[in-house]
């Protein structure tokens, strides 16, 4: 980014025909976004702050990346506009944040615009994509859209005590409002409670699989690369990991260490992380035999060189779509830890928890069906959620390993 | 089995009338084959001929009313003794398959299940056909590997195909394709992936056999001169279309079309041989180094002086230490004993001992462009990489280096240079392989076979283009390869091995001139010439030779 490069020097554009570029930011800028989400959890208000101003550089990159080759591409003036967007929002809500504004709506609509761009710059493989990915995408955009814009949507409070405990569906609250789902057993809309689960839980299954991932990959490159003992070393420690049954290995450490989200993350981080070492680590083994990492390696390149630039992109497909997947894991994993009442802490809420909550509702079924779905309906979320991205994974895979229908 | 239905030879078996065949690319199906004709008589041998993307093995496929994953035959007329394939039925084209059309692919280690023995294998067809009981296959299979000359007809059937040599194993294959007595074996590339001794045996199997049962064969190959010992008629083949058909002397001795006399010119390519200068230093020189991977020794006792400005050629066959040879140059393999030296300066055994600079000096070019190249890569990253890492170039001094080398080896730089490495056929590849070489200022270039995988017109352009960059940048050149043309087109000096050992070595006038060692001998007359008569002149010769009892054989035989 050092270099500002004039048309008339370089007619040959900086952006990618092909958008993998735009993509790669777009990407990035979302995985911020979360990463922020996670850190709002535990953070203060300096850190949202923060957020706001990363989202704004973000936005700088792209506009710079659009700008570059401007009329070379066709979808470079949205991706413009978009970071133009993107970049007066986030500044206007880092000033916000200071000034006590509603943020959470100007994070909701970043999200929803990060969604859009990362679209737009794979619009041309969007448009083509069978059915069952449409419906997995159209459902992911639904759920991003529910907990960016949840303090909007929501038409109560995360906490606040709304009307009687267990009341049925659409019933009337005490101010005249109507709780479309009911209320739960301290009195709170369900309806709210299931919008800002999304968010916490999505946002945090998120943050955690980015950060299994970031871990797993890394050190599977590195193991492949290295061989010899740190592989051997790595990977019987693994071996001993994956030995152990995982839930309860979780319950073990979260009772030793202590429960909180932030605990609940990095335990499951570091035990998922073990499967995604295995995939990274066999995926590059086959990659390091090549000829051009030994090339890379009779240059004198450093290893971390060789990692970064011969092997992981040629690993990102496996690892694109074992992301899809590892999500869908973690995002139960978190969902039965709080279920189990070691993640997420009341009042926050949870889809997990949300179902343990509710659960005696269950018995309630034959006396009148809709409260006794209830607890269902959080159940649900998470099963359209794991369904949806599997679909995208699975359309995913299918477009990078050239596979034909 | 019987012979009834065999009909007389001189019949036609095989018709094939305006083939077209459709492949399928970014959603969009595109005509790989454009309207081919084919006809094939009983008893007649079909050269097809071209290079790799012109469609031969899909027309020979085709010949089984069969298409690749991804391609489709969408127009034209395939008949096999009276019946039209396209409109048979599936189960129809499945009785011929095997019973009476069989296949035999290039590559037999790939096409053999490596889960069940050979003799499994071979009596599977049979008896799924119904052709014959297990035990009558069982026997025939051991008749039909004498007939072959497979080493212990009897129980080699009951090996695993990894326990067989390439050789051997593609021998089986022809047997097994035998297996059922088809009236039509289509041949894809059968001897490609052999060396040059090993596919004399294999050559001469194919064509007795073939011979003995009167069968009709498809031979498919980019090599001329092993198409001019096996064929009846030659159908030379470019982008889908038929460029020449004919009788394969009448061809060879006037061909019609410019592109099948380029064919033909093809390995006359020579250049003379560069006095040895006297008195002077060796630039690389490597001695007495034996060398081991793991407990098994590979190298021993190997000698090698490469002197300035000048090409060794390191031949021999797979197996016999010279890629391993250039593995411990490139310091990729410490060696047991002896050390190499570079300039006078003994070079550090392991690479990540060696500084910066020797390592620039020591480039390497590989045999697989497809592998040596980073397929998520740009060329211009390719090539910069090592301009920079090296060099120091950065920003537009690089770019303008990059245009540079890429002008160097001849490609248009704004055309590539921002391509991924996998927008490009073999022969760019290669160049861009040499284009990264070059990159980091080297003085001596080991090349890797750098021609075997590429057609024989490319191949040309990539050797006479070496040969430029040596006349123009001073380069020193080892040029392992096993293809004694290459040696004879761009060698200054000849090292022949085997079995891990230097067997002879000297300046190449003197290599190609008699009387040679044993094994140069062996090597030197396996290469195949263009002359129809070679093959039948060749054995008559080995057999007298044998009868003097000097046996010229290939090392798995």
């Amino acid at each position: 980014m050092s270099t500002v490069q004039s048309p008339e020097a370089d007619p040959t554009p900086i952006v990618e025909s092909d958008g993998k570029m735009l993509r790669q930011v777009a990407c990035f800028a979302a995985l911020a976004y979360l990463m922020f989400l996670f850190f709002s959890h535990i953070g203060t208000e300096l850190t949202s702050a923060i957020g706001g101003i990363a989202c704004s550089l973000v936005a700088v990159l792209l506009i710079y990346r659009g700008w570059s080759g401007l009329g070379l591409n066709r979808m470079r003036s949205d991706i413009v506009a978009a970071g133009i967007f993107i970049f007066i929002l986030g500044s206007l809500t880092a000033l916000g944040r200071f000034m006590e504004s509603p943020w959470s709506a100007f994070f909701g609509l970043v999200g929803l615009e990060i969604f859009l761009l990362a679209v737009t710059a794979g619009w041309k493989e969007v448009r083509k994509a069978p059915p069952t990915a449409l419906f997995g995408v159209g459902i992911i955009f639904i759920y991003i859209m529910a907990s960016c814009l949840a303090s909007i949507i929501a038409p109560y409070g995360e906490a606040s005590v709304v009307g009687q405990t267990y009341m049925p569906w659409g019933s009337e609250l005490k101010d005249g409002g109507i709780a479309l789902l009911g209320t739960d057993q301290l009195g709170r809309d369900t309806l709210s409670r299931l919008i800002y689960g999304a968010r916490n839980t999505v946002g945090v299954a998120l943050a955690t699989t980015a950060l299994t991932f970031f871990v797993g990959t890394f050190l599977g490159l590195m193991a492949a690369s290295l061989q010899g003992i740190v592989d051997q070393g790595l990977s019987r420690v693994v071996d001993v990991l994956m030995a152990i049954p995982q839930l309860i290995f979780a319950l073990l450490i979260l009772t030793v260490i202590g429960d909180g989200v932030l605990n609940m993350a990095l335990v499951i981080a570091m035990l998922e992380s073990t499967r995604v070492f295995r995939l990274a680590r066999a995926v590059a083994l086959n990659i390091v035999v090549m000829d051009y990492v030994e090339a890379a390696k009779l240059r004198g390149e450093s290893l971390l060189s060789i990692i970064w630039r011969e092997v992981l992109p040629n690993a990102t497909a496996p690892l694109a779509a074992e992301f899809g997947l590892r999500f869908c894991f973690v995002f139960l994993f978190i969902a039965s830890l709080s279920f189990l009442g070691f993640g997420f802490q009341p009042p926050t809420a949870d889809w997990g928890s949300m179902v343990r909550e509710s659960g005696n509702l269950l018995n309630f079924f034959t006396m009148m069906p809709s409260m006794g779905i209830t607890p269902l309906v959080p159940a649900f979320c998470i099963a359209l959620l794991t369904v949806a991205v599997n679909f995208v994974v699975d359309w995913f895979l299918h477009k990078m390993s050239g596979l034909k229908e | 089995m019987s012979d009834k239905n065999r009909g007389q030879k001189g019949d036609v078996l095989l018709e094939m009338k305006g083939l077209r065949i459709e492949g399928r690319a970014d959603e969009e199906w595109i005509e790989i084959v454009h309207g081919v004709d084919v006809t094939l008589r009983r008893g007649e041998v079909l050269g097809l001929i071209g290079e790799s993307g012109a469609g031969k093995s899909t027309i020979g496929l085709a010949a089984m009313g069969y298409a690749r994953d991804g391609c489709r035959i969408s127009g034209g007329e395939i008949w096999f003794d009276g019946k039209e394939l396209r409109s048979a039925s599936e189960d129809e084209r499945r009785a011929l398959r095997g019973r009476r059309i069989a296949y035999v692919a290039q590559s037999a280690a790939a096409s053999f299940n490596p889960a069940h023995k050979l003799i499994d294998q071979y009596c599977e067809s049979p008896v799924q056909h119904g052709v014959s009981s297990r035990a009558a296959a069982e026997k025939d299979a051991k008749d039909l590997f004498r007939r072959l000359q497979l080493p212990n007809p009897d129980t080699i059937g009951f090996r695993y195909p990894h326990q067989v040599s390439g050789g051997q194993l593609q021998r089986a294959m022809t047997a097994m394709a035998m297996s059922c007595r088809p009236d039509l074996i289509i041949f894809d590339e059968p001897t490609t992936a052999l060396d040059v001794t090993t596919q004399i045996e294999v050559l001469a199997a194919i064509r007795d056999i073939v011979e003995q049962f009167n069968t009709a064969a498809i031979y498919i190959t980019h090599d001329l001169a092993v198409v001019a010992q096996m064929a009846d008629t030659i159908k030379v083949l470019r982008y889908g279309n038929t460029v020449e058909e004919g009788d394969t002397r009448a061809m060879l001795s006037a061909p019609k079309e410019k592109y099948t006399s380029d064919l033909l010119a093809v390995r006359t390519y020579k250049r003379d041989e560069r006095p040895r200068p006297e008195a002077e230093q060796p630039l690389l020189q490597v001695r007495g180094v034996d060398a081991s991977y793991g407990p098994v020794p590979v190298l021993h006792n190997v000698s090698i002086d490469i002197y300035k400005k000048r090409t060794v050629a390191v031949v021999g066959e797979s197996g016999s230490g010279k890629s391993t040879t250039a593995r411990v140059i490139t310091g990729l393999l410490p060696p047991k004993n002896g050390d190499v030296t570079y300039a006078g300066q003994t070079l550090p055994p392991d690479y990540r001992q060696r500084s910066k600079d020797q390592l620039r000096k020591l480039q390497m070019i590989y045999q697989m462009p497809d592998t040596a190249l980073n397929p998520k890569s740009r060329i211009r990253d390719v090539i910069g990489r090592p301009a920079n890492f090296y060099l120091g170039y950065s920003g537009k001094q690089l770019t303008e280096r990059v245009r540079e080398l890429l002008r160097l080896v001849e490609l248009e730089p704004d055309q590539y240079m921002n391509r991924l490495t996998t927008e490009l056929s073999g022969g760019q590849k290669q160049r861009i392989c040499i284009a990264r070489a070059l990159a980091a200022d080297p003085e001596l270039i080991i090349c890797d076979e750098v021609t075997s995988a590429l057609d024989q017109l490319v191949a040309e352009e990539i050797l006479k283009l070496l040969q430029r960059m040596q006349d123009e940048l001073d380069l020193s050149y080892m040029f392992i390869t096993h293809d004694l043309a290459t040696v004879r087109a761009i060698a200054d000096e000849v090292v022949v091995m085997q079995s891990g050992r230097v067997v002879e070595s000297g300046p190449k006038e003197e290599m190609f001139t008699p009387p040679h060692h044993d094994y140069t001998d062996l090597l030197l007359s396996s290469v195949p010439e263009m002359d129809p008569d070679w093959l039948d002149r060749l054995l008559e010769e080995r057999a007298e030779l044998a009868k003097q009892g000097r046996v010229l054989k290939a090392a798995d035989n």
